[in-house]
């Protein structure tokens, strides 16, 4: 009881503000949202319930997705209804439905919120997933930390199963479906899909060289979709379209184009009011930040970081004209990534958050890509060299060499998320990294 | 097959689709840089040496895992590309020592070669290099990891090729590190290997460490002489000394690979045991002797025999590793001193289908094929200890989901394949599981069974691996292995077996010890009249000429073999190596020379005849066996001795080896009586382990200390060994009816209930019979 006292607690306090719709986040005045029938009391199971009532040929369901501009919450952004047409149909192969939810970008924390509020959005999502794909098999593979998160998956996932939501014959209409949930054992690196592929079969995890793609050889060598918690947990809401059945445009029309409809954006740093947003695609940045309550101690902005850490930062300036979107944000030089907003005020030392950055890369490489292996190892170490005062202005440009011989030479994007903050710190802020070291050189003299 | 044309530096070169960018590029030696790729193993492209611009890819590419699509345009060269080399090499080098002249890696190291390429001239990094400790994984394969660049392949090379997972790469990024798990030895037979692949100096031949530098090493090109394969061998040489061996790639044979046996018997070249001069015994003591005394010496003692009307009772054995022309030159030697009594079947007992027997001890499919059959029935063979590159074959087979396996064994060998079916048969059900296969196989063709093989046959019901191997038809292979001959009743198996394959169109090979099939080729076995090894070992022979052989150890009746040396008046042996066992008995000793030392021809299982030449001249007055024999023959005043040169034994050999029939088929089916073991309760089974079957193996050192060679223990199923009131690692008392012996036993599930299993080839155990009764129990005589 507590725990479920102090989830309805974080809800409210943890400014879970929803801005437009109820996709993934539940209504904050809804009590116990993760309970099945708070869930079904809402409309929850209607769109799993209807799609497979067998009215709804499949093509349709992947049209309402690509129509509604669904795009992956993950952090690179694919047309959700796009991969799912990926999946070999006509074959009779076992194939899976995987759910990442090792939610280990830093500044990140939306798909926990999903799962504890809101595990029944993630298991009808899946369960229509595996119906339109073909998968018999679920996985939900959870990150290491989340204990909690998977207690309350696991309940879920039991209750669900109970009600016939799960498990053999599916709402009675003679499709088998079951979902099992993992936790994962602390790598981030486990976040990228192929890596998560190779945990969940017991193996390291290392990602796999692409390709071939997991829609050819995924899980065990099946084809395999793997989509983010919050992209699977939008998908009952996309189809419902708030009575307007099957309506993409419902969605789409959240959002901006491009972009659509909501999506959450987990807001940490320095802001009064942290927490997750669930908004409309396309907000401005300004608008977002004055919900989270604005920067804190009455503070000027410096600096965010839009998605995430792997995604390039932002000054000030930049940020404040940006919306929140794909394009925008690209446009402006960084990404959307998986919705981390991370907020740093003028008293951000822009070198002690980068050693930061690079620490957690430096840790999280899995070692198998002689550039990441190495490479993030050697960016942390210069990074730290000059924070305790040993650096020298040529470091700066070893620094950028080093960051430019990792970019885009390694199999998966880890490397890429290395030398991206380098890149951009060094882009933006190197006169803080000039004057740290020329201020040492001099205290040294 | 459609082909591609893809354009790389400027040239169009056609390619498969779907191949991958690097094969094509080597195909057309086009130089791309890499590590970790290799193309024996699978595409683990974590190296990103082989990075290349291909256009209009955004980043630049890895050759080894980008398959070629028509219209590519690559370039491997361009600033793209080289920036990007440049850029991993820099990575590489960070943290890898720079200390190039105290590794035993430098002078042949890929990373070194490439570092000269690719690499700076001076480092930006100023950082603390990183450091690893290193673990000893075993005898043969020295480790330094603080040189590893984690380019994974021995770790692929384990779970892949040789199919046990004792490398893995624990630890993440940085921390990351090639090791075995929990510290393990390394005990894959074929782990040598590893050290080929290992393109740094982390992982080096422990037995050739700071040896030699590469550059100074001479090549030879060389036959090993302990598979039935004829592995090509790279002798290399250093001052007339043998400093280590290595593959010589043939993709007939031995594809990239050799086993530990090939790669590190050459120690024995150079041990102290070696045998230098020729001795000889007199009155009880031995004294070193010329060449000239020590032959006087020995054409006196068999003259002596001959003169006394006992020519026919003197006897040749010769080892299976000897060379065609030393096998012919012994059995023409023994033929022209009046007796027919030759053999090199050491291991073999039962020898009553000589008559009808194949004229060969060969396979009917060439090597290649082992990886490509439908089905394989393995009949009393422990393959991959036997002869490791087969199963290294068969195992690809198996692994591509193309072949079954099925094995009846004696004992449950831990195999590097799956099979489909499993059949452990110690004693004569070996013979009664194979004749209810024979059976099922009648009934799978609708054939009629032979009487003689339904008398025999056990209740087994074995259908569904008889359909296994007659749906395969010829693409069957059913291999009889070393248990199957070395049976007592190995007639029998051989002609089920025979009657089995032609019943399902199967097709067979036998694998017989290392050179055999020349022993057979040369007719160096008895001829009517003549005593086989069998016979020779029962007793009633007054002299023996021993070709490298040790009866007491080589042979499968240690005991008896001794006896029939100590009863005989005269024993001359050519032997590589002085041995006290065979001094006791022994009058003349004659130092030959080891495969390394001497030229020779070898005829392998498919057929093919391949000649070595001698990498080394051999050290003191040690000469090859064949002018040994040679000038035997001379002392002895026989005809037809007076070769010059090694071409003269070829050139009289060339009728037979001019086309050496690759058959294994009974020349007429009969089925013997099976040979009931006499007595109830234990039965005592043997085998070879694999580094002890030949004298040079047995002086090969680091061999000696592997896992391959256990100290002699007594391996017992652990429901019988309670039942016996024993525990694992105490003492036992093994009597075999008038010999005992102490030795500890080991439980070990593998081995049959109600079986005790020790090995031949120790002294300890040389000393048992092995036909006997044997019981075993408690050293105090205890009971529980």
């Amino acid at each position: 009881m507590s725990r479920q006292r102090d989830r309805s607690l974080i809800a409210e306090r943890f400014g879970t503000v929803r801005q437009a719709a109820s996709v993934c986040l539940p209504d904050p005045s809804v009590k116990t949202p993760w309970k099945l029938e708070t869930y079904r009391a809402g409309g929850g199971y209607t769109a799993l319930e209807k799609v497979l009532s067998g009215q709804i040929p499949h093509a349709d369901i992947i049209e309402t997705l690509k129509l509604s501009n669904l795009r992956g919450r993950g952090g690179a952004g694919f047309p959700v209804g796009v991969k799912w047409s990926f999946m070999p149909r006509s074959s009779d192969v076992q194939k899976y439905v995987v759910c990442n939810s090792d939610e280990g970008e830093p500044g990140t924390c939306k798909d926990r919120d999903i799962m504890r509020l809101n595990p029944h959005a993630l298991i009808e999502g899946m369960a229509i997933g595996g119906y339109v794909m073909g998968a018999t098999i679920g996985y939900n593979y959870i990150r290491g930390e989340f204990r909690e998160p998977y207690d309350v998956m696991e309940e879920a996932v039991r209750e669900a199963r109970e009600a016939g939501f799960l498990g053999k014959n599916v709402c009675r209409s003679g499709f088998d479906f079951d979902l099992h949930n993992c936790l994962g054992a602390g790598a981030y690196i486990c976040g990228e899909e192929t890596a998560l592929l190779n945990s969940l079969e017991g193996k390291k995890g290392e990602p796999r060289f692409k390709p071939p793609f997991p829609a050819a050889y995924g899980l065990y060598g099946k084809p395999t979709t793997i989509n983010n918690t919050e992209s699977y947990a939008s998908v009952p809401a996309i189809l419902r379209a708030d009575g307007n059945w099957l309506d993409g445009q419902w969605f789409r029309g959240l959002g901006v184009e491009n972009s659509g409809g909501v999506k959450i954006f987990s807001v940490t740093g320095h802001v009064n009011r942290p927490g997750n947003y669930e908004i409309r695609m396309g907000t401005p940045f300004r608008d977002l930040l004055d919900m989270a309550g604005g920067v804190w101690k009455g503070r000027r902005l410096k600096a965010v970081i839009p998605g995430g850490s792997s995604v390039p930062v932002m000054p000030a300036e930049s940020i404040l004209k940006a919306n929140m979107d794909y394009d925008s944000l690209q446009q402006h030089g960084s990404a959307v990534g998986a919705g981390s907003v991370i907020v740093m005020d003028e008293t951000t030392d822009m070198v002690g958050i980068l050693e930061r950055i690079a620490l957690f890369y430096y840790e999280e490489s899995c070692g198998q890509c002689t550039p990441c292996r190495e490479g993030t190892g050697w960016l942390y170490r210069i990074i730290r060299r000059i924070n305790s005062g040993r650096g020298s202005m040529e470091d700066l440009d070893t620094l950028l060499d080093v960051a430019n011989r990792i970019e885009g030479r390694t199999i998966c994007a880890l490397g890429d998320a290395a030398a991206w903050p380098v890149q951009s710190f060094l882009r933006h802020f190197r006169h803080e990294f000039e004057d740290k070291i020329a201020m040492d050189r001099a205290n040294a003299a | 097959m459609s082909t591609v044309t893809i354009n790389v530096d400027g040239r169009n070169l056609e390619a498969t689709p779907g191949e991958m960018l690097i094969c094509v590029t080597d195909r057309n030696g086009i130089y791309i840089p890499r590590f970790c790729y290799h193309e024996k193993l699978s595409v683990a492209a974590n190296c990103r040496m082989c990075l290349v611009e291909v256009e209009r890819a955004p980043k630049p590419l890895p050759a080894c895992a980008t398959p070629v699509m028509d219209g590519m345009k690559v370039q491997t060269r361009s600033i793209t590309a080289q920036e990007a080399q440049k850029g991993t090499m820099e990575f590489l080098l960070i943290n890898h020592p720079l200390d190039c002249p105290v590794c035993d890696q430098g002078g042949e190291c890929p990373l070194q070669d490439q570092a000269l390429g690719y690499g700076r001239s001076d480092s930006r990094f100023q950082e603390q290099k990183r450091s690893v400790a290193s673990h000893d994984i075993g005898p043969l394969v020295a480790t330094e990891m603080t040189r590893c660049i984690h380019c994974t392949r021995c770790v692929r090379f384990g779970e892949e090729v040789a199919g046990l997972l004792e490398m893995g790469a624990p630890g993440r990024g940085e921390h990351m590190k090639i090791s075995t798990f929990l510290n393990r030895p390394v005990n894959s037979e074929v782990s040598g290997n590893m050290i080929d692949l290992c393109p740094v100096g982390a992982l080096t031949s422990r037995p050739f460490r700071f040896a030699a530098r590469s550059w100074e090493l001479t090549s030879n090109f060389g036959i090993s002489p302990h598979d039935c394969l004829g592995t090509n061998i790279n002798i290399q040489t250093l001052r007339n000394c043998v400093e280590r061996v290595l593959p010589i790639e043939n993709a007939e044979i031995n594809e990239c690979w050799i086993a530990d046996r090939d790669r590190f018997s050459y120690e024995a070249i150079n041990c102290r045991h070696r045998l230098t001069v020729p001795m000889i015994k007199r009155a009880g003591a031995w004294e070193e002797a010329t060449w000239e005394t020590a032959l006087t010496h020995a054409a006196n003692g068999l003259k002596r025999l001959m003169d006394n009307g006992s020519a026919a009772e003197i006897g040749g054995l010769a080892t299976w590793s000897s060379t065609l022309e030393e096998f012919h030159l012994l059995q023409k030697l023994v033929r022209a001193m009046g007796s027919d009594s030759v053999d090199y079947r050491l291991r073999q007992c039962d020898f009553r289908d000589d008559d009808i027997a194949p004229p060969l001890p060969v396979s009917e499919v060439p090597i290649r094929a082992f990886s490509d059959r439908e089905s394989v029935l393995l009949v009393g063979s422990n393959i991959r200890k036997e002869q490791p590159l087969l199963a290294l074959r068969l195992r690809n087979g198996w692994q591509t989901g193309k072949t079954r396996i099925a094995a009846i064994n004696p004992i449950d060998h831990d195999l590097n394949f799956g099979t489909s079916h499993l059949l452990i048969a110690p004693g004569n059900s070996l013979v009664s599981q194979l004749a209810a296969l024979a059976s099922a196989v009648a009934g799978a063709r609708s054939m009629p069974l032979p009487p003689e093989i339904r008398r025999i046959a056990d209740k087994h019901r074995l259908t569904d691996l008889a359909d296994q191997i007659c749906q395969a038809g010829g693409n069957g292979l059913v291999v009889l292995g070393e248990a199957a001959q070395q049976h007592p009743n190995a007639s029998l198996i051989k002609a089920i077996v025979h009657w089995l394959a032609e019943a399902a169109g199967s097709r067979i090979a036998l694998l017989a010890p290392g050179n055999s099939a020349a022993g057979a080729l040369a007719n160096c076995q008895p001829g009517e009249g003549g005593r086989n090894t069998g016979q020779m070992l029962a007793g009633g022979m007054r002299g023996f000429i021993l070709l490298g052989c040790e009866p007491e150890l080589d042979c499968m009746d240690g005991k008896q073999a001794l006896s029939a040396m100590q009863d005989s008046d005269f024993v001359i042996q050519l032997s590589a190596f002085r041995s006290e066992s065979v001094m006791q008995y022994a009058d003349v000793l004659l130092p030959m020379a080891t495969f390394a030392e001497s030229s020779g021809s070898y005829l392998n299982c498919e057929g093919r005849l391949q000649r070595s030449r001698a990498a080394v001249t051999p050290p003191g007055e040690v000469k090859p066996a064949w002018k040994i024999l040679r000038v035997l023959g001379n002392f002895l005043g026989c005809r037809g001795f007076d070769y010059m040169d090694l071409e003269d034994i070829e050139t009289e050999l060339s009728p037979r080896t001019e086309n050496p029939a690759p058959t294994f088929r009974l020349g007429k089916w009969r089925l013997e009586d099976m040979i009931e073991p006499g007595h109830t309760g234990l039965t005592r089974l043997s085998g070879m382990p694999m580094y002890r079957g030949e004298a040079t193996l047995r002086h090969a050192r680091a061999l000696q200390s592997t896992a391959d060679t256990p100290a002699p223990v007594i391996r017992v199923h652990p429901d019988t060994l309670s039942e016996l009131g024993l525990k694992s690692g105490e003492q036992a008392l093994l009597d075999d009816g008038d010999t005992t012996a102490q030795l500890p036993v080991k439980e070990d599930p593998r081995i049959p209930e109600k079986c005790i299993y020790l090995p031949s080839g120790f002294a300890e155990s040389a000393m048992l019979g092995i036909h006997n009764r044997v019981s075993l129990e408690p050293l105090d005589g205890r009971q529980g």
